[in-house]
């Protein structure tokens, strides 16, 4: 079975005033079709630049994707011009992608219907009156009430909740293969989080296409996701289906984000059981693992090797550790 | 690791301390860093102290004294003797574009002093008490604003007279509403932050709030209003010199110079040109120095000043 | 509410003028050392003898009539004189105004779209050298090199473009382009600074992820919110034009509004000054409004306030 998407060995650094920032050190993974990927890690581990770099969407002067291939029916999207006829066909209307902050991402001084329209005329060649009743539509099936009177406002009218909602209107509008949702509901308060995240589950099933759900809340892949992903430092460091992943995580940071997640069915007055330590310093990443410093299990392996490869405990199932699982753990 | 304040968790309290006076310290190193950064600043900067030495040591580097007078000698093309020739009463013009140096170097600087000063009281008084008294600056303001500034100076030296102290008063109003206006939107900005709240509730005077508090943060855009006003003045200046409401006959004055040379632009186009090249210098010189202080003191400015 | 800061204004106008009793004696003085009783006579002429207070309602009064007295020094109208000389300093300012948008503009946008490049550096530095040329002493090279030594465009003078167009256009092209200079470069700076900050932008990012191509991006997307700045500071620039114009008029010797402002005021002939200040202020302050309603057009946020 192909890959709709299949990301290989993609790198990213960014020039900065203290030194080369390697946000993007080495990650693989690929989307099927029809399937809804998560994406998990830590704030600044690198999930949202490798979206980013997919697209070609990177800002140049300090960015730049230094390395990798990223196949897409049958193409390097990498290798395109970045003023190509591709890739801007391929952007919006292949794979389409939904920003996080639902406040800044939409031009205020633009009427929603010109910001709907405008990808519907591109890539599907509407006329300005089919391309509006089509958005109509659309913005109806988000859920935003009245929407042949509200398709003619400005986005500082509407509230944050409903301006995502007309971000997914608009990812979906041209059907792409591919919708990237670069954690869409971490700006908005908790009902209308499990709202959009249900109404984009909602849309990918009907509109088939595929999901890569970028987030740092592990409720949301547990619920949704096919499969995850969990980054750290600019890597993947377990990869797996959800079953996996829940039940079974190898690593011990997949452990102790699991274990840091206070749960329902716990005594009160039990203590969270935070991950000790800050993100490592990007620009001064050692060889080993950059775990090392926050790591409970580690062993000698682990200080004196270079960062372990991803390998397969089961099948599907990836974890880039030395320490193996017939080693005791301290807790399980 | 040095001068970071990422690491690798922060348990004890001395720790925390430690790495926020770093932090104090490698601000100040940033912004000196990201303002000497470009050569164009650095030839500001250069040429300020180059154009604040002439003008103080300008006995000892003028060749000839800038108010002698030597008939014979009129109108000489640049030359040996004068570098850049002589002026219709036998001055030299290098001499005089020496001491001119002085001239506008204290009016640039008085006049913005005058400015600025009194700009920020009426803006921090508009700003801080509200009510009537900010209506009816604000209105004053507005009213001088629909005033070409140079044309308000001009009157204002019809009215004073020319000389230098008039000059000088004359453009620092007509300064005057930009600082104003600045201070008085710094004013109610920070007035609404809780932290002066909270300052207030723990028994913080007005005085006290309004140094404390809102004077730092007015700072960065201020430092740089002033550097580029301090060029718009010396310009002004040469404007009302030229108009021959500037400064006075014996006095070297660049605009006045500018003037003068006109009668004689046939013949002698260096007796208007030079000192304008020397405007010119000053006023660039300034603008690079208010550009890099804008963009190592706070870059999301660009744009506004 | 602009009825009330007009009439403020104005009355702010008239205080700032006559404000100094010593100037009464000093203009009766310039007409001629006559005797006291002349002096006196010629006093109650023009209304001086009565208090301030009356002078201000009784000109007023006129101005609302469109009377706006008589010059002192040449007992001609204040009000036909202005009419004459109006439309010559509108049209030089429009001009310049219209210069200076189209080509800051495109200028502008192109070297933020394109930093870094050849063209970039160029329009940054023509930019940056721009605001430092004092206005005068530009019209005098102009004057040098094509006036006296090429010989393409006449020094001075003035002909409507309705009685010779073509002599007309030669004649204002000098002094149109000196008048301009200044606003095309800090317009240009401001538009490249303020394009720069809205590719920051995420919304841009959002245009560019649903594959729009540059062009409309920047066309569509990035110039309307660029442009609010911009305005702003072209707003300001109508006050700078104003101000320009008297420098540029006595230049190029144009008999324009400017130039019977800077004689009334060297004259001290009140009416005169006050009339053109007058038409000066009202016209900065009907391009305020302009301004102001334009911000409504540009943002929709602003709109429904």
């Amino acid at each position: 079975m192909a890959a709709l998407l299949t990301v290989e060995n993609l790198r990213t650094s960014f020039t900065t005033e203290q030194g080369l920032v390697k946000a993007v050190d080495g990650v693989s993974y690929h989307v099927g079709a029809n399937e809804i990927v998560g994406i998990v890690g830590e704030s600044g581990c690198g999930k949202s630049v490798t979206q980013l770099s997919v697209l070609q969407l990177i800002p140049s002067p300090p960015g730049k994707v230094t390395a990798g291939r990223v196949l897409f029916e049958g193409e390097d999207l990498l290798r395109l011009e970045t003023k190509s006829q591709e890739l801007h066909r391929i952007r919006g209307g292949k794979i389409a992608m939904i920003f996080q902050e639902p406040m800044t991402s939409l031009n205020p001084v633009l009427t929603i219907e010109r910001q709907m329209t405008e990808a519907l005329e591109v890539h599907l060649g509407m006329s300005s009156r089919a391309a509006r009743e089509r958005c109509v539509e659309l913005l109806g099936l988000v859920g935003i009430p009245d929407a042949a009177e509200r398709i003619d406002d400005y986005p500082y009218q509407f509230s944050g909740g409903m301006r995502q909602r007309v971000m997914i209107a608009m990812a979906i509008s041209c059907q792409p293969r591919l919708i990237i949702a670069d954690e869409p509901t971490t700006a908005l308060d908790v009902t209308t989080q499990a709202q959009l995240l249900e109404l984009l589950g909602g849309m990918v099933k009907r509109f088939d296409s595929s999901l890569v759900i970028v987030t740092h809340n592990l409720g949301v892949v547990a619920r949704y996701a096919d499969r995850i992903y969990v980054m750290y430092a600019g890597r993947v460091i377990e990869s797996g289906t959800c079953t996996d992943l829940f039940v079974s995580p190898r690593h011990p940071y997949t452990m102790g984000l699991l274990k840091s997640v206070p749960r329902l069915n716990e005594p009160p007055g039990k203590k969270l059981v935070p991950i000790p330590g800050l993100l490592p310093d990007l620009i001064e990443m050692p060889p080993t693992c950059a775990f090392l410093p926050r790591c409970r299990y580690h062993i000698r392996e682990c200080e004196e090797k270079p960062w372990p490869m991803l390998e397969s405990v089961r099948e599907g199932h990836y974890v880039s550790c030395f320490v193996k699982p017939e080693e005791d753990h301290h807790d399980g | 690791m040095d001068g970071s304040t990422r690491g690798y968790g922060m348990t004890k309290h001395g720790h925390v301390k430690e790495t926020r006076v770093k932090a104090h310290a490698s601000e100040f190193r940033r912004v000196v860093r990201v303002f000497l950064g470009r050569r164009i600043v650095i030839f500001g900067v250069v040429t300020i102290a180059g154009l604040i030495i002439c003008a103080l040591l300008a006995p000892y580097l003028a060749p000839y004294d800038p108010y002698e007078q030597n008939l014979s000698g009129a109108l000489q093309k640049p030359g040996f003797n004068h570098w850049l020739g002589t002026d219709a009463v036998g001055r030299d013009t290098l001499s005089r574009i020496i001491y001119g140096t002085r001239t506008s170097l204290m009016i640039g600087i008085v006049a913005v002093a005058i400015a600025a000063l009194i700009g920020m009281t009426l803006g921090l008084i508009a700003g801080f008490f509200g009510g009537k008294g900010y209506t009816f600056i604000m209105r004053f303001i507005d009213a001088m604003m629909c005033f070409p500034p140079i044309l308000m100076a001009l009157i204002l030296a019809g009215i004073l007279g020319a000389g230098m102290k008039n000059v000088m008063f004359a453009i620092g109003i007509a300064l005057i509403p930009a600082y104003c206006r600045l201070m008085c939107a710094q004013v109610l900005s920070v007035r609404e932050n809780d932290y002066v709240t909270a300052a207030r509730s723990i028994g913080a005077t007005n005085i006290r709030v309004m140094i404390r508090h809102i004077l730092p943060n007015c700072f960065p855009p201020l430092i740089v209003l002033i550097t580029v006003n301090i060029g718009m003045a010396i310009l002004s200046e040469a404007g009302l010199s030229f108009l021959g409401l500037g400064i006075e006959a014996p006095k070297a004055a660049w605009g006045k110079m500018v003037s003068d040379g006109y009668l004689y632009l046939r013949t002698q186009p260096v007796l208007s040109f030079a000192p304008g090249l020397a405007i010119m210098l000053v006023v660039f010189a300034f603008n690079m120095v208010g550009d890099g202080l804008r963009d190592a003191l706070d870059p999301k400015l660009r744009g506004t000043l | 509410m602009v009825l009330l800061l007009v009439s403020l204004m104005v009355f702010l106008t008239m205080r700032l003028l006559p404000g100094d009793p010593i100037l009464m004696y000093m203009t009766m003085r310039d007409v001629e050392g006559s005797s006291q009783e002349q002096i006196d006579n010629i006093r109650k002429e023009f209304g001086l003898d009565k208090p301030v207070m009356v002078q201000y309602l009784r000109w007023v009064s006129g101005a609302v009539r469109g009377d706006l007295g008589t010059s002192i020094l040449n007992r001609s109208s204040v009000s036909a004189e202005l009419k004459r000389r109006v439309p010559i300093t509108f049209y030089l300012t429009f001009l310049s105004l219209l210069l200076s948008v189209v080509v800051s503009i495109p200028l502008g946008v192109i070297s933020a779209m394109r930093r870094g490049s050849w063209l970039d550096t160029l329009v940054t530095t023509v930019a940056n050298m721009g605001v430092t040329v004092p206005v005068f002493w530009l019209g005098i090279l102009l004057v040098y090199v094509f006036g006296l030594i090429l010989k393409w465009l006449p020094v001075f003078g003035y002909t409507s473009p309705f009685t010779n167009f073509w002599v007309s256009l030669k004649q204002v092209v000098m002094p149109v382009f000196c008048l301009a200079v200044f606003s095309i470069a800090s317009s240009m700076r401001q538009t490249r600074s303020s394009m720069l900050e809205v590719i920051r932008q995420d919304y841009i990012r959002t245009a560019r992820a649903k594959g729009l191509k540059e062009r409309v991006i920047v066309m569509r997307h990035a110039l309307k919110n660029a442009m609010i700045p911009v305005v702003t500071l072209t707003g300001m620039t109508v006050r700078y034009l104003f101000g320009g114009a008297v420098l540029v008029e006595t230049v190029f010797n144009i008999p324009g509004m400017g130039r019977m402002t800077v004689d009334g005021i060297l004259a001290q002939d009140y009416p005169v000054v006050q009339g053109a200040v007058l038409v000066i202020a009202v016209t900065i302050l009907l391009s305020n409004l302009i301004v102001d309603l334009s911000y409504g057009w540009l943002d929709p946020r602003i709109r429904y306030d």
